[in-house]
């Protein structure tokens, strides 16, 4: 099926882009970059947050207009033609088939609906269900996806989400194949199933291109690499001759200094989760008998792939939700829930997990999202009145002491960078020394020197006494910053044990459900 | 018994589906809205505009189904304006929506002033007559309760068969809940997420105006001032009601007819201890009623009210 | 290939918003030329003739001051609903309901001096709204039901309860039949500003709301968590803002505010309860609130427009035999032309060879 296209021999050039340049304002977030793709080939497009990896592919699929360049993808017989710009359907059309990082599923249809969505004629008055699956049922023999198609795409985990993700494209007849940072909802287990479907797909003629930040995956996968870098192209090298390290540079730049870590001074026990459930609607919201302690002067990570309890453990803790049973103490003393203000005037400070969504009003100023937690304290209000010169002081101390660049504490906090809006939250939080401190995510679309900063802090204020934790889906950040790792998997949570006693591929092993027990097998 | 009485005679249910008609039209055409994602807050106005064009049409000389044609194209015009403000433009669907209720009715009310300046009784047009369908029309009960309706009522059963084949048989109708649901599953597989909104915009439009116009054309035979009464609103109730199905909106609408010409049928056995008001009041009361009863359950469609621009995910 | 696109603007000045809703308000006025025209009037003397009936005479003055009484309390209604994003197309049942409580305690229930019998006429017209529209509000919150259907359809409810009391109970015996309420007592009426006008001390009530609801919204706390649930509910909540009673005292304060248009209405005005108290003053605070831009001060002169499209219109009328939908014809199209001019507000159009994406904000 895959193969119909195929007349134009394996490794003849599939599909090319030259001199590409994206502009967004005053910002370039491609600079002339050329890129050329084979068939069979998997191109790997390594870069850091912001170094324009999906800004190329969102324009190749149609979704930005360049200002300047060529998309050329050749046809059957390998003669490449121009795709015009700005057209999803052409890109479609010309065999480019996008795997989103965020899923263009509609969840209310199920995934045979899905795959088969928009590839009828529209007028048709009826609609040949048994001929389509027939089809859908060969690729998915052919590529070894296999998933329900009769459920509702609601109802399927991440995973099986991606696999219908990447059907759509195969039912499309691509050639060419765009996964935008496929594995950052995968465990690691199954990110190494994704790789062997991809290896597959590519030894039957299809050219695949990968966009990771993660060098690990980006050698086990690919044939070829392409690293980006502040939109521009930093190198282009073959894999089997990479050189991990040079990569790495090649990647940021620059040499990154490596944290500071000091040893942790640890206190006693300032958060304590005791046998806690909580069942909602879905497993992401949902716990079971959890149980652990956070301690002053430690950072406690919590691993897990996304949408398995850290969604749940994060509100009880911003006080968004109540346990059903159990308890969450703070110093000792059972913890008021369901009210954020009495916890931030307990000392715990609170990152949210989604910071544009949740972090910031958008269309107040930077000073007014920097006091809003603050807003009943002495400080901000007499009688009720706000005080607003007191909120503008307090915004330009927090601009300059957290480096947040704007225009000023009265500019929208809506025109403020991800990285910046972050230093927002952390000037808001970090400001009246906490005790305990909730980091959701906190680098998440990042670009390297904005995490930097954001793990400094985190480091300070665990060091000045505070507890952390932190939850992430980035591995490497939970290693480099935790002196404690817990692994939450299906709202159960398993105390790994020390950082140091740790590797990579139990704390994989114990995110996809295996027993603490089982993976302790894998400890060095 | 005395309920019982009523609930069995044929003139009881042939009044609760009389009464039912323009609430199907209005549903329906809220549903179709709604399901590719735009409230339609348009609709108390798009009664009125269709009421009265299709009426005015007739009076002035065409034929009754030309009279809901002009209808249906009062309905798409004025649909395709709060298309344009609210798919084009991603304005305010809410606001956007008053905007065009007031604008319908006052344009309707506007125009009939100004053709008829000096009228003190509305003048009458001869509207759709009681079908006589040979052998279905004669089967006890069945036939007088839904074969001795007048076309339109006819039509807006078979508009309920026609939009469900659309939404759930056809690839168009497959495009149109994944819009609702997420624009983006439509732009990632090359469709148009204007072009479909718009479209179910313009045509659930003209939907609702067939409501409007089966008051005027088949229900009575005039126009009045303030004679929709809130028959739009109602139907957007309906349709959280109904979790967007067009079975379940005849559902709701049969049962609603049916209340409604209950308590119709109850006024003349107790009105005189009772005030009239209370019983007008039903509807209205059932309506909130019913959107409580479902509102919490209630999957609405999860683009409902946000807009979409290309380039945005 | 020239393509338009949209660039957000980062700021919007207040003399953009004033000029916008000009422009929208002249742009209705162009529109509703053509049906005019059809109407077999020339525009141009059907506008002048408005003008004149509007602010022509110290007496049309007078009439349009009173016009915009109601509409600047139920503009200011939904200008605070509408900032916290809580929908409130109820004002017309809650005005009513207040125009209700104001004959229930001032039609002989008390018997107190006017300084004393006019304040609590007023309190409990504002309770009765503000009470009235705590209950979709409260239906939202607890069971997510859509408010603004419920709003809508609390109006006919309302109203048919109105009726239901001026045909019994609160029926006046002395009226030959015709349905409406018993008098309110003298001491209970607001006192003229003018000899010999129909302007009313409800025009000071509706300024002193303004200038209290500025006060709140953009200098207290409270206004300060009304912006911020209206703007992002998420995010006000992580923050500690406490969405639901922040909800809950904007739908008593609008509600309050429609429902003190009532009795200005009834105290000011007629001095007893019919069916036909107002025509629409309702729905259109909703045009006068968006013609304001949401702003409290913005509501008088938005209030003051529209009163003197609906005054003049009626005296147009009169002279030209043009029927006076044509002020609900300019209203309506004011209301879609403001939400374009908003939508201008926020984008900026450039014309290019290539397009830039939208990035939204909020």
């Amino acid at each position: 099926m895959m193969q119909s296209k195929g007349q134009a021999e394996k490794g003849s050039v599939v599909l090319s882009l030259e001199n590409i340049t994206k502009r967004f304002g005053s910002l370039v977030a491609n600079d002339d970059l050329s890129l050329s793709l084979n068939r069979g080939e998997i191109l790997a497009l390594l870069g850091e947050n912001g170094a324009g990896k999906t800004t190329l592919m969102n324009i190749l699929f149609g979704h930005y207009v360049p200002e300047e360049g060529t998309i050329c993808v050749a046809d059957d017989a390998g003669v490449l033609h121009e795709l015009p710009k700005g057209s999803p359907s052409a890109a479609l059309d010309a065999g480019v088939g996008m795997v989103h990082q965020h899923f263009t599923l509609a969840e209310n249809l199920t995934g045979f609906d899905n795959i088969v969505l928009g590839t009828e004629s529209l007028w048709q008055v009826w609609r040949s269900r048994a001929a389509l699956r027939g089809r859908i049922e060969a690729i998915m023999q052919e590529s070894g996806l296999t998933v329900d198609l009769d459920v509702k795409t609601a109802q399927l985990s991440v995973g099986e989400k991606q696999r219908i993700e990447i059907l759509k494209a195969l039912y499309r007849d691509v050639r060419v194949l765009i996964l935008d940072e496929p594995t950052a909802v995968l465990t690691p287990q199954e990110a190494d199933g994704l790789f062997v479907v991809l290896r597959r797909l590519a030894a039957k003629g299809l050219g695949v291109i990968f966009i990771s930040h993660k060098l690990g995956e980006v050698l086990a996968v690919s044939h070829r690499i392409a690293v980006l870098r502040g939109g521009k192209k930093a190198g282009e090298l073959i894999t089997a001759d990479a050189d991990k390290r040079a990569i790495a540079d090649m990647m940021v730049g620059r040499a990154v200094p490596p944290l500071q870590r000091n040893p942790s001074q640890v206190g006693s026990i300032i958060l304590e989760f005791d046998r806690v459930s909580l069942k909602r609607g879905s497993m992401r919201q949902s716990l079971n008998d959890v149980s652990f302690a956070v301690k002053a002067g430690e950072i406690v990570g919590l691993a897990g792939v996304s949408g398995n309890g850290q969604s749940a453990i994060a509100a009880l803790i911003s006080g968004l939700e109540t346990v059903d049973t159990g308890s969450v103490r703070l110093y000792g003393e059972p913890m008021k829930t369901n009210d954020p203000r009495a916890l931030v005037a307990a000392g715990v400070a609170r990152m949210p997990e989604d910071r544009q969504h949740d972090g910031v009003v958008g269309s107040m100023s930077v000073a007014e999202n920097i006091a809003i937690e603050d807003l009943h304290s002495k400080e901000f209000q007499t009688a009720g009145f706000i005080n607003r010169k007191a909120m503008r002081e307090r915004a330009d101390h927090g601009i300059k002491a957290y480096d947040i660049r704007c225009q000023g504490p009265d500019a929208q906090a809506r025109l403020l960078s991800g990285g910046n809006i972050q230093k927002l939250i952390l000037a808001r939080v970090l400001e009246r020394s906490p005790k305990v401190i909730l980091a959701n995510q906190p680098t998440r679309g990042l670009d390297i020197g904005a995490q930097s900063e954001v793990h400094q802090r985190i480091l300070a204020a665990r060091d000045r006494g505070a507890g952390v934790l932190l939850i992430s889906e980035d591995l490497d950040e939970l290693f480099a910053l935790s002196d404690r790792l817990l692994v939450v998997h299906t709202g159960e949570v398993t105390d790994a044990g020390a950082v140091e006693g740790l590797d990579r591929g139990s704390v994989g092993m114990m995110m996809a459900g295996h027993s603490a027990h089982a993976a302790g097998e894998g400890r060095i | 018994m005395e309920i019982l009485d009523i609930l069995l005679t044929v003139n009881f249910w042939a009044a609760a589906i009389r009464i039912a008609t323009p609430l199907i039209f209005g549903v329906l055409g809220a549903l179709m809205c709604e399901r590719a994602g735009v409230l339609n807050l348009g609709i108390e106005g798009i009664f009125t505009a269709g009421a009265m064009a299709g009426w005015m049409a007739v009076w002035l000389g065409c034929g009754l189904w030309t009279g809901v044609l002009v209808a249906a194209l009062a309905g798409a015009i004025f649909g395709l304006l709060h298309a344009i403000l609210t798919v084009v433009l991603g304005l305010s669907q809410h606001v956007s929506g008053i905007g065009i209720t007031l604008l319908a009715t006052s344009l309707g009310y506007f125009t009939y002033r100004t053709a008829l300046p000096n009228v003190s009784t509305p003048p009458r047009i001869i509207p759709f007559q009681p079908l006589d369908i040979p052998v279905l029309s004669d089967i006890p009960f069945i036939g007088p309760v839904l074969f001795q309706q007048t076309a339109l009522t006819l039509l807006a059963f078979i508009l309920v068969g026609l939009v469900a084949w659309l939404l759930y048989r056809t690839p168009l109708g497959l495009a149109l809940r994944a819009v609702g649901d997420n624009p983006s599953s439509i732009e990632a597989q090359g469709l148009s997420v204007r072009g479909l909104r718009i479209g179910a915009v313009v045509a659930g439009s003209s939907l609702m105006a067939l409501g409007g116009a089966f008051l005027t054309m088949s229900a009575f035979d005039a126009f009045f001032f303030g004679m929709v009464n809130g028959r739009g609103w109602i139907c957007i109730a309906l349709v959280v009601f109904a979790s967007w199905q067009p079975g379940k909106a005849l559902l709701g609408a049969l049962l609603f007819g049916a209340f409604d010409a209950f308590q119709i049928r109850l006024q003349t056995e107790v009105g005189a201890f009772v005030p009239g008001q209370v019983f007008l009041m039903m509807p209205y009361l059932l309506s909130i009623l019913a959107l409580i009863l479902v509102a919490r359950k209630a999957d609405y469609p999860r683009s409902l009210l946000v807009p979409w621009f290309k380039g945005q995910r | 290939m020239m393509r338009i696109s949209l660039q957000p603007r980062s700021n919007v000045s207040l003399n953009a918003r004033i000029i916008i809703s000009i422009i929208a308000a002249l742009a209705a006025f162009a529109l509703v030329a053509v049906p005019v025209s059809f109407a077999g009037v020339s525009p141009l003397t059907a506008y002048w003739l408005m003008f004149k009936g509007s602010f022509g005479s110290m007496f049309a003055f007078s009439e349009t001051l009173t016009r915009a009484t109601p509409l600047i309390l139920t503009g200011l209604a939904a200008a605070i609903a509408f900032r916290a994003k809580l929908w409130n197309i109820g004002a017309e049942g809650q005005l009513y309901a207040g125009a209700l409580a104001a004959i229930g305690v001032g039609s002989g229930l008390l018997s107190l001096p006017a300084p004393l019998l006019i304040p609590a006429v007023v309190l409990a017209g504002i309770v009765a709204g503000g009470l009235l529209m705590v209950i979709p509000a409260l239906l939202k919150l607890r069971f997510g039901a859509d408010e603004v259907v419920v709003t809508l359809l609390l109006n006919f409810i309302v109203i048919l309860f109105v009726q239901m009391l001026i045909e019994g109970p609160i029926k006046d015996p002395l009226a030959l039949g015709w349905p409406q309420s018993v008098p309110l007592v003298d001491a209970a009426a607001f006192p003229k500003l003018f000899a010999r006008m129909r302007v009313h001390g409800g025009l000071i009530l509706g300024l002193v709301a303004a200038l209290a609801l500025w006060i709140v919204i953009s200098k207290t706390v409270l206004g300060f968590e009304i912006r911020a649930v209206g703007q992002n509910k998420a995010a006000a909540r992580f923050a500690g803002v406490p969405v639901n009673a922040t909800m809950l005292k904007v739908a008593l304060i609008s509600g309050g505010l429609a429902g003190l248009a009532g009795v200005s209405e009834v105290a000011g005005v007629k001095g007893y309860l019919s069916a036909d108290l107002s025509p629409g003053f309702g729905y259109s605070g909703i045009v006068v609130a968006m013609l304001a831009g949401l702003h409290p001060l913005g509501v008088v002169l938005a209030a003051l427009f529209v009163a003197a499209v609906f005054v003049g219109a009626d005296s147009m009328s009169r002279a030209t035999g043009v029927s006076n939908y044509l002020a609900d014809l300019v209203v309506a199209l004011s209301l879609l032309c403001v939400l374009v001019g908003g939508f201008f507000l926020r984008f900026r159009l450039k014309f290019e060879r290539a397009a830039v994406p939208v990035q939204m904000g909020e």
